[in-house]
Parts: structure tokens; C-alpha cells; sequence
């Protein structure tokens, strides 16, 4: 009978995601907020579906009490963001709470289908992580001083991913972690927010050459030590949001140019020079003749991807366990084997939606420096899930890194929050700076 | 009236005051909106590549032993049957009293490679179909009542594009020799029948497997239809001709050749069959009478890159793009060989080795048009219930030659069978094109393997047949019999 329900529960799944992704774009036509209660309404009906009914199919399919308990926090857990976010800051982006809403609560049921212990410990971590992220947009409108410190978020950021390069525990041959009181962080999750803040910081300053080179120096200092931690994913995430915030604050198509050449070259160099760089780009070529090896991961991801189909497999019905590492790097292609494909691309489609979110707060912003910091976290934020899906879906060479608010990792989850808290901060500042313009405007 | 003059104001509001001011503010976010959309732009083809991935690539991806969801689908269903065109079961899972399942095979060895077996490996349709046939579309109210019954649903079944009256026509008349038959359709590139020897019975394949597998001497598992790798023999000899025929713009009227049984150049001699002296020649009679002696004359006229560039063109040197598992024809010559080594490549000796598949497919080509059509096994997959679930359509594999081209092979083709060594083709209730050869393998020069390649009618052709007999003898002898009997299954079926 499980499989019955959990049968036909996918279609039922993949009708209210679809839904909620086409509302989650609806929300950008037209400025008028009070107008779009209604989307933001059906979409929270539409999360509380496919939740309910994802949990309804494990429930079925394990028979144990536990599971229907912890559908019943994670409810309460997602109800209380939403409504504290709305009660609290009447100018953040409604559409960005329910994104990370959704977003977050698949996370727990694949997390919760794959792994229950893990699920409840990533369960855990997000609720003190909202917690502590529930007074971000405060501190940001609050403290206006942030720019201040600029230079000590470069320095942290380089110190904390040295340390990690020194000091660090190898997973997978890349020093990534560090391990504090039971708990493994991976710095580079962190030092990407105040990489942001340090671009920016910079560019609000001043533009010119000088400038320029001082912060490309630095940039290149964060990421030749990740390359030395052969933490590859997040170097290019680095490089990329850099050039990215370089573009954009200089205006400068030259820098651009400059930055895809050198992004190229040094990508052939680093082919040349590291192994395991080579590796990755032969199983990419070719995944099917280094099956048994390299290409192993990749080759699982596919067959998960290719046997689910449009409207996948249904919840347990399906072997996502087979690939390695999958809560943590190929958990899209657990959503895809189980819930769909069509489910996945609405799943991108959501992902992308926040983006846009986040360049929106970014363009709609008059000062330069929390401009440049909703952009530069929109770029972190977009390029390291084409990164991660892109990796898994054999569009580009696997790098390893996490599906934000899905992959199981604290460290990726609470960063990510912490990221969607900084753009709602942001939103309230520009609401602050649109409230001083239109009674400018009314008084003219 | 009152709305219409707000926006009226509102319109000229725009125009004077606030359009230099929009202006600006666009150009403020201009690197914005480029790197917005070069992201869009990334996660749209990421999006792509993954729909592109599930609707183009993934089936045959997915088919793979390294694919552990092939067991969990096996413990829900039952694996389907396959059937021939004809709607005979070729295969089938049947379960005991005891709940244990046994794929039977009705027509034993007669099918062994081409539907090939699925408890040692996975070959043949059993390999091609083998997703399908895991998978279960049976009615959703049944599959309910099997899950609440806690019984398997039935898979679906892979009906073939084989026919069983031709693929026994083609057993029956290899007889006892070791070799390859492949009967398709040329416009469509369907398999008709495929018969490889030494065969095997699958239904035995547990008992037999441990023999099979020591005897590393007969290769008895290796399908020699599309994985049997042979030296092509005078068969070769369209190529050659279609080499010359492209070197002299289409005209081969003014060859002429004074055959005396053999052929000399710097002291390297080339024999014609048993030595036969076949007299004045022009092009068409040398092809017909598979003069050896005036191939090599021609081929010492070939630029190598021309006859290099024909064999490209004729799927050499490359691995053939097919679900179909198969082996890759080489062709080696080079650009700078020697004479000897020219005259023996023209006329199909040499190192030069072909799957009778590629040669199927070559004369596919010249009995279409040029176009040589994607061969293929299944024709469609159905749920027991008989609905289809899945059509496959003929696909065109690629265009080997000109339409001129194909014209000029199979007027060449029509003489052998009218006035050269397939005679025995002639005057039957069909017309028949086609071309012998007798490979030699071996340096004991009486050894020959006995090749016929060819398509009927001539007019409008409706099958195409390639054989190879290992060690029989010569083509026009031992081959073009065995075409007869399929050509006859085929049009009195």
C-alpha cells in the first residue's frame, strides 16, 4: 500500500512544486506588494502540501512514530519563520522567506528518506541557525557602520582559511574542515560571506586602478589557499564572485575580459599541474570508461537521474544510497531519482528565483556598498548551486560542493541562511531609503 | 475621463522630468542585468542538458550493469517477454509452484545471440530491451491490487523486428558451418534476422556457461554478425570501385584490362581465383567476374587518399553509434604504402577487416539511395495487455555515397548476379544484386571464408542480405545458395 500512495504522492508532489515555482516568478511582475498577498499566500498552501503530503508517503512507507513527531517541528519550525519574518520586518522579501521555507523544508525530506540521524541533527542546526539569523536584518539596518572594517574581513577571511589549510582535517584528500568542540566547520562556507563584504567594502571606496589591484591581490591570496587546500569548488566560487563584483563596481568591461581569460588559463594550468584536477576533467569526458574509478560517483548520479525519470521513482522507491557522498554532494540527483526531474528543474527553478531576489534588493539599492555586497552574495549563491547541479548532472567536471539549504552540512546550511538574512536586511534598508526618496518626491 | 487624464499628466511627467533620471538609473545596473542574465543564462542550459540527458541519453545510460536499481526493479516485476514481429515468443519468464523464475527460450538456439540470454550478463535484446523489460506499465488499479496482494507486476514485453521464418530459413541453410547471416530491411534499417554460428542453446546457458567460456578456441558466446571481425574478400571490391569511380568524376568507361589469370608488378604477383584467366575486360566485367588481377591494376591507379577518404566515408576506423554492441572495422593502409600491399587491400586481403553488420549496412546504402539506415532490433515496446507504450521509428544512420553513386554499385552489383559468380540469383521470381567473395585467412591458400553481400529486387529493394561461411570456400559457391533460401523465405513469407 506504501507504494501506492507513495506512487501516486509524487504526482501529487510535483503539481503543487510546479505551482509554487510558477508563483515564485509571478511574484516579480508589478511593484504593488499589497497585490501580491495573494502569491505569497498560495504559495506557503502549496509548501504545506508537498511537505504534508512527501511526509505522508515516508510515514506510510517506515511506519514509525518518530517520523510523524518530527514532521510536526519541522511544521512548527517553518510556520514560526515565516510568520516571526513577517511580524518583524514588514520590508524583507516575502518571496525570499518562502523560497528558503521551501528549499529548506525539501531538504528534510530527502535528508529524512536518506538519512533519518542526519536529518535530525540537520534539524537541529537550522533551527538555532534561524534563531541567530532572525536578528541579522536588524544588525544590518542597525549597524551602519559595517564598512568600517573592511581590511579585517579580508584578514580574517585569509587567517581562518590558513588556519584550515595548516591546521585542517583531510575529507577526501581536500583539507576543508576543522573541528571545534564535536562540531567539524568548514570555514570556507563563512569566509565567503566576508569575502563579499571585503570586495565591496573596497569598491564603495574608490574605483581606481590602484584600488583595483590592491583588492585583486588580496582575492588572489583567498583563493591560492584554497587551491592549496585542494578545495577547488570553493576557490572557483571565489574567483567568479570577485570578478563578478569587480564588473560590476568598476563598470569596466576590461576587468571582465581580463577575468574569463585568466579564469581560463589558469583553469588549463591547473590541469596541467594537479592530478586530481585531470582526474575530474577525464571523468567528466568520459564517465563511463572509468566506471569502476573516477567515474564512478558521476556515472551513479546519472543512473539515478536517468532510471527516475520525469516523475522519478516516489519516495524510497528508488536507490539514491548507491551514490557516494549523496546528502552532502549529489543530493540533487536523489531528488531527481525519486521525486522527478520535472520535480528537480521546478527545484532549479526556485533556486534561480532567489537569485533574482537577491539581484533585485541588489539593483533597487542607491548605496553603492550594500549593492555591491547583493550582488556579490547573489553571484555566491547562484554559481555555487550551478556548480554543485551542474557537477551532478555531468554538464561540468564534479567540484564537490554542497546544495545550498538541501545538502546535509551545517556549516553550508547556516551560511546560506545567514546570506538570505544579509539581502533581507538589505531589502529593509532600501524600504528606509525608498520611504526618505518618496516623501522627496511627494514634496517636489 | 479623470484616469485617462492622470496618466495623460503622468505620460508627460515621464517625458520631460523623470526621463533623463530613468535613463540613468538603467544605466546604472547595466553590469547587473549582464550578469544576471549570463547566470540565467548557465542554470537555463544546466536545465537543458538535464532534460536533453533524460529524453535523449538516458535509456541506454541507464542500462548498465553498474546500475544497482536494475535488481530493485527485477524484485517488483516480472521480467516481460520478448516477441518476434510475427508475434512468437522468443523469450519468456515463467514462475513455479515453488515461486522461482526461469526465463525460457520456446525456439532454443535458433535465437541464441540475437535475443541472446539475461542470467550471465545481459545480451542480445535481452540486454537491449532489458530496461523495458523490468519495467512495469500495467494498468494502475492492477499494480494496486498486486501491491496489496503482495504479487509482482507483470513487465512489459519488447516486440522485435525479427521474423521467425526468415531466421530459421538463414539457420537452417548455414547448416553446420560456422559463420554470420544479417538480413535487414534497407529503407528502414530493420533486422529481418540475424544468425550467428557456432550457436548455443539459452536455456542451458547455467549448465553450458563454465564450458563456454573455457573454450576461448570457438567463441561461441561472441555474436559474429556484428562483433565477427573478417578480412572482406572480394566483397571489398565495391569499395575499391566506388574509390575509382569518385577518382574519375563518375566515369569508369574508358578502363580496359587484358586478364591472364594473374597479375605482376616489381616482382609481387596477384592470382585470380583458382587461377581462372578472364580475357579482355571492361570496368562492369572485371567487378562481375571478381577479376583479382584487374583490381590490383586498378588499385595501383588509386590515389590513397581518395581510397581512404571512401572507406572513412564507409564507417571504417570508427566505432559504429548503436545500442547495438559491436565491433569496429579497420582499414590500415596508409598514404605511403607499398605496391604489394595496395594490390592485396583493392581486392579485400590485406589487413583490412569488416563485421558483416558494417557490410550490411554498406549495401543498406547502395539499395537506398546512398543512405544507410540505423539498424535496429526493437520495433516497439507493449504492456501485457498488448497497448504500446513506446514506438521506435526507422532513424537514418548517415549518407554514405551520392545517389549517383548507389546507382552506378548497384548496376555493378546487378551484372554479378546476371553475368558473374551469383548466377545462381538469376532468373528467379525476383531480380538480385549483390557481390561474392572468398576471403582468404590463412596461409594454406585453399582456405577461404565464402562471403555474399547483396539486396532484392533490384527495382525496389525490400531486403538486404550479408552471409559469411567460415572456411567454406568460395562466395559464389557456398554463399549465394544460403541467400537464395532467405531471399526465397523472405518473399514467400
Amino acid at each position: 500500500m506504501a507504494y501506492v500512495i507513495s506512487d501516486l504522492s509524487k504526482y501529487v508532489i510535483a503539481v503543487f512544486m510546479a505551482f509554487y515555482t510558477y508563483e515564485s516568478f509571478a511574484a516579480f511582475r508589478g511593484r504593488n506588494e499589497e497585490k501580491k498577498e495573494g502569491i505569497y499566500t498560495r504559495q506557503i498552501i502549496c509548501m504545506f502540501i508537498v511537505h504534508f503530503v512527501s511526509f505522508a508517503a515516508i510515514c506510510l512507507e517506515t511506519s514509525d512514530l518518530s517520523y510523524i513527531i518530527f514532521y510536526g517541528f519541522q511544521q512548527i519550525l517553518l510556520f514560526a519563520t515565516i510568520a516571526l519574518f513577517r511580524a518583524i520586518y514588514k520590508d524583507a522579501s516575502r518571496l525570499l522567506i518562502n523560497n528558503m521555507c521551501m528549499l529548506l523544508s525539501i531538504g528534510f525530506v530527502m535528508l529524512t528518506r536518506l538519512d533519518f540521524d542526519r536529518a535530525q541533527r540537520q534539524f537541529k542546526i537550522v533551527t538555532v541557525s534561524l534563531l541567530l539569523g532572525i536578528a541579522i536584518p536588524y544588525l544590518i539596518k542597525k549597524f551602519r557602520f559595517l564598512e568600517k572594517f573592511t581590511w579585517a574581513y579580508g584578514v580574517v577571511g585569509v587567517f581562518a582559511l590558513a588556519i584550515v589549510l595548516i591546521l585542517g582535517a583531510v575529507t577526501n584528500g581536500s583539507k576543508i574542515s576543522y573541528s571545534l568542540g564535536g562540531y567539524t566547520f568548514q570555514p570556507s562556507e563563512f569566509v565567503k560571506i566576508l569575502f563579499v563584504f571585503f570586495v565591496a567594502g573596497m569598491y564603495a571606496r574608490s574605483r581606481d586602478f590602484l584600488q583595483v589591484v590592491i583588492t585583486t591581490a588580496v582575492a588572489a591570496v583567498h583563493v591560492i589557499v584554497l587551491v592549496l587546500s585542494k578545495d577547488l569548488g570553493s576557490a572557483l566560487i571565489f574567483f567568479v564572485v570577485y570578478v563578478a563584483m569587480t564588473f560590476v563596481a568598476t563598470r569596466n568591461y576590461f576587468y571582465l575580459i581580463l577575468g574569463i581569460i585568466a579564469g581560463c588559463g589558469s583553469g588549463i594550468v591547473a590541469a596541467k599541474i594537479f592530478s586530481h584536477v585531470r582526474v575530474r576533467i577525464l571523468a567528466w569526458q568520459d564517465p563511463w570508461s572509468y566506471i569502476d574509478g573516477s567515474g564512478y560517483q558521476i556515472t551513479q548520479s546519472l543512473f539515478a537521474i536517468g532510471t527516475g525519470g520525469w516523475f522519478g521513482m516516489g519516495l524510497y522507491q528508488g536507490e539514491p544510497t548507491a551514490i557516494p557522498y549523496v546528502s552532502e554532494d549529489f543530493i540533487f540527483s536523489a531528488v531527481a531519482e525519486e521525486l522527478g526531474v520535472f520535480f528537480s528543474i521546478c527545484l532549479i527553478l526556485v533556486c534561480l528565483s532567489s537569485f533574482i531576489a537577491f539581484i533585485y534588493a541588489s539593483m533597487r539599492m542607491k548605496n553603492e556598498y550594500y549593492r555591491l555586497i547583493a550582488a556579490g552574495l547573489a553571484v555566491t549563491y547562484i554559481f555555487q548551486i550551478f556548480l554543485t547541479i551542474g557537477g551532478g548532472t555531468r554538464f561540468i567536471p564534479l567540484t564537490g560542493v554542497t546544495l545550498p539549504f538541501i545538502s546535509y552540512g551545517g556549516s553550508s546550511v547556516l551560511s546560506t541562511l545567514i546570506m538570505f538574512c544579509i539581502v533581507q536586511g538589505i531589502y529593509c534598508i532600501r524600504a528606509e531609503e525608498g520611504g526618505r526618496d518618496g516623501r522627496k518626491e511627494t514634496e517636489e | 475621463m479623470a484616469g485617462k487624464k492622470r496618466k495623460n499628466d503622468r505620460e508627460e511627467a515621464l517625458t520631460e522630468n523623470k526621463a533623463p533620471k530613468k535613463k540613468k538609473k538603467k544605466n546604472r545596473n547595466r553590469e547587473l542585468w549582464i550578469i544576471t542574465y549570463v547566470f540565467i543564462a548557465c542554470m537555463l542550459a544546466v536545465i537543458g542538458n538535464e532534460i536533453y540527458f533524460v529524453y535523449a541519453k538516458s535509456e541506454t545510460a541507464v542500462n548498465n550493469s553498474y546500475n544497482p536499481r536494475q535488481e530493485l526493479l527485477a524484485s517488483k516485476n516480472i521480467r516481460g517477454q520478448i516477441l518476434s514481429a510475427d508475434g512468437e515468443t522468443l523469450a519468456q519468464t515463467v514462475r513455479g509452484e515453488d515461486g522461482n523464475e526461469e526465463r525460457l527460450y520456446p525456439y532454443g538456439s535458433l535465437f541464441s545471440h540475437v535475443v541472446g540470454y539475461s542470467t550471465r550478463g545481459k545480451t542480445g535484446v535481452e540486454y537491449l530491451g532489458n530496461m523495458a523489460l523490468l519495467n512495469s506499465n500495467a494498468a494502475f488499479g492492477e499494480k494496486i491490487q498486486n501491491e496489496i496482494t503482495s504479487q509482482k507486476n507483470i513487465g512489459d514485453n519488447v516486440i522485435t523486428t525479427l521474423n521467425v521464418e526468415v531466421q530459421r530459413a538463414a539457420y537452417e541453410a548455414l547448416g553446420v558451418y560456422d559463420g554470420a547471416i544479417i538480413v535487414t530491411e534497407p529503407s528502414t534499417g530493420r533486422i529481418i534476422a540475424m544468425v550467428s554460428k557456432p550457436d548455443f542453446d539459452p536455456n542451458e546457458i547455467a549448465d553450458i556457461w563454465d564450458d563456454l567460456v573455457a573454450d576461448e578456441s570457438s567463441s561461441v558466446l561472441l555474436n559474429r554478425a556484428t562483433q565477427g571481425l573478417y578480412p572482406p574478400g572480394s566483397t571489398f571490391k565495391m569499395i575499391t570501385a566506388l574509390a575509382y569511380y569518385r577518382q574519375n568524376g563518375g566515369d569508369t568507361s574508358g578502363y580496359r584490362y587484358q586478364c591472364n589469370g594473374s597479375f605482376t608488378n616489381n616482382g609481387h604477383r596477384i592470382n585470380c581465383y583458382h587461377g581462372s584467366s578472364h580475357g579482355s575486360l571492361d570496368f562492369q566485367k572485371s567487378f562481375e567476374k571478381s577479376c583479382n588481377s584487374s583490381f590490383a591494376n586498378i588499385g595501383l591507379s588509386l590515389q590513397l587518399e581518395g581510397l581512404e577518404d571512401t572507406c572513412e566515408d564507409l564507417l571504417f576506423n570508427r566505432k559504429l553509434n548503436l545500442p547495438i554492441v559491436s565491433s569496429q572495422g579497420s582499414y590500415v593502409l596508409g598514404t605511403d604504402a607499398g605496391d604489394y600491399d595496395i594490390m592485396q587491400t583493392v581486392i579485400g586481403q590485406g589487413k583490412t577487416q569488416i563485421t558483416p553488420l558494417q557490410l550490411n549496412m554498406i549495401t543498406g546504402a547502395i539499395a537506398n539511395d546512398g543512405i544507410a539506415m540505423k539498424p535496429y532490433l526493437i520495433d516497439r515496446i507493449e504492456n501485457y495487455n498488448g497497448s504500446t507504450v513506446k514506438k521506435y521509428e526507422p532513424e537514418k544512420y548517415a549518407t554514405l555515397m551520392t545517389n549517383e553513386e548507389a546507382a552506378f554499385l548497384t548496376g555493378l552489383m546487378e551484372g554479378v548476379v546476371e553475368n558473374g559468380t551469383a548466377t545462381r540469383l538469376r532468373g528467379l521470381s525476383y531480380t538480385a544484386a549483390g557481390k561474392t567473395g572468398s576471403a582468404e585467412y590463412s596461409e594454406n591458400k585453399s582456405d577461404s571464408h565464402a562471403w555474399f553481400t547483396g539486396f532484392a529486387p533490384v527495382e525496389n529493394p525490400q531486403v538486404c542480405v550479408t552471409i559469411i561461411v567460415e572456411g567454406a570456400g568460395s562466395g559464389g559457391e557456398y554463399a549465394v545458395p544460403i541467400a537464395k533460401r532467405v531471399f526465397d523465405a523472405y518473399f514467400s513469407r
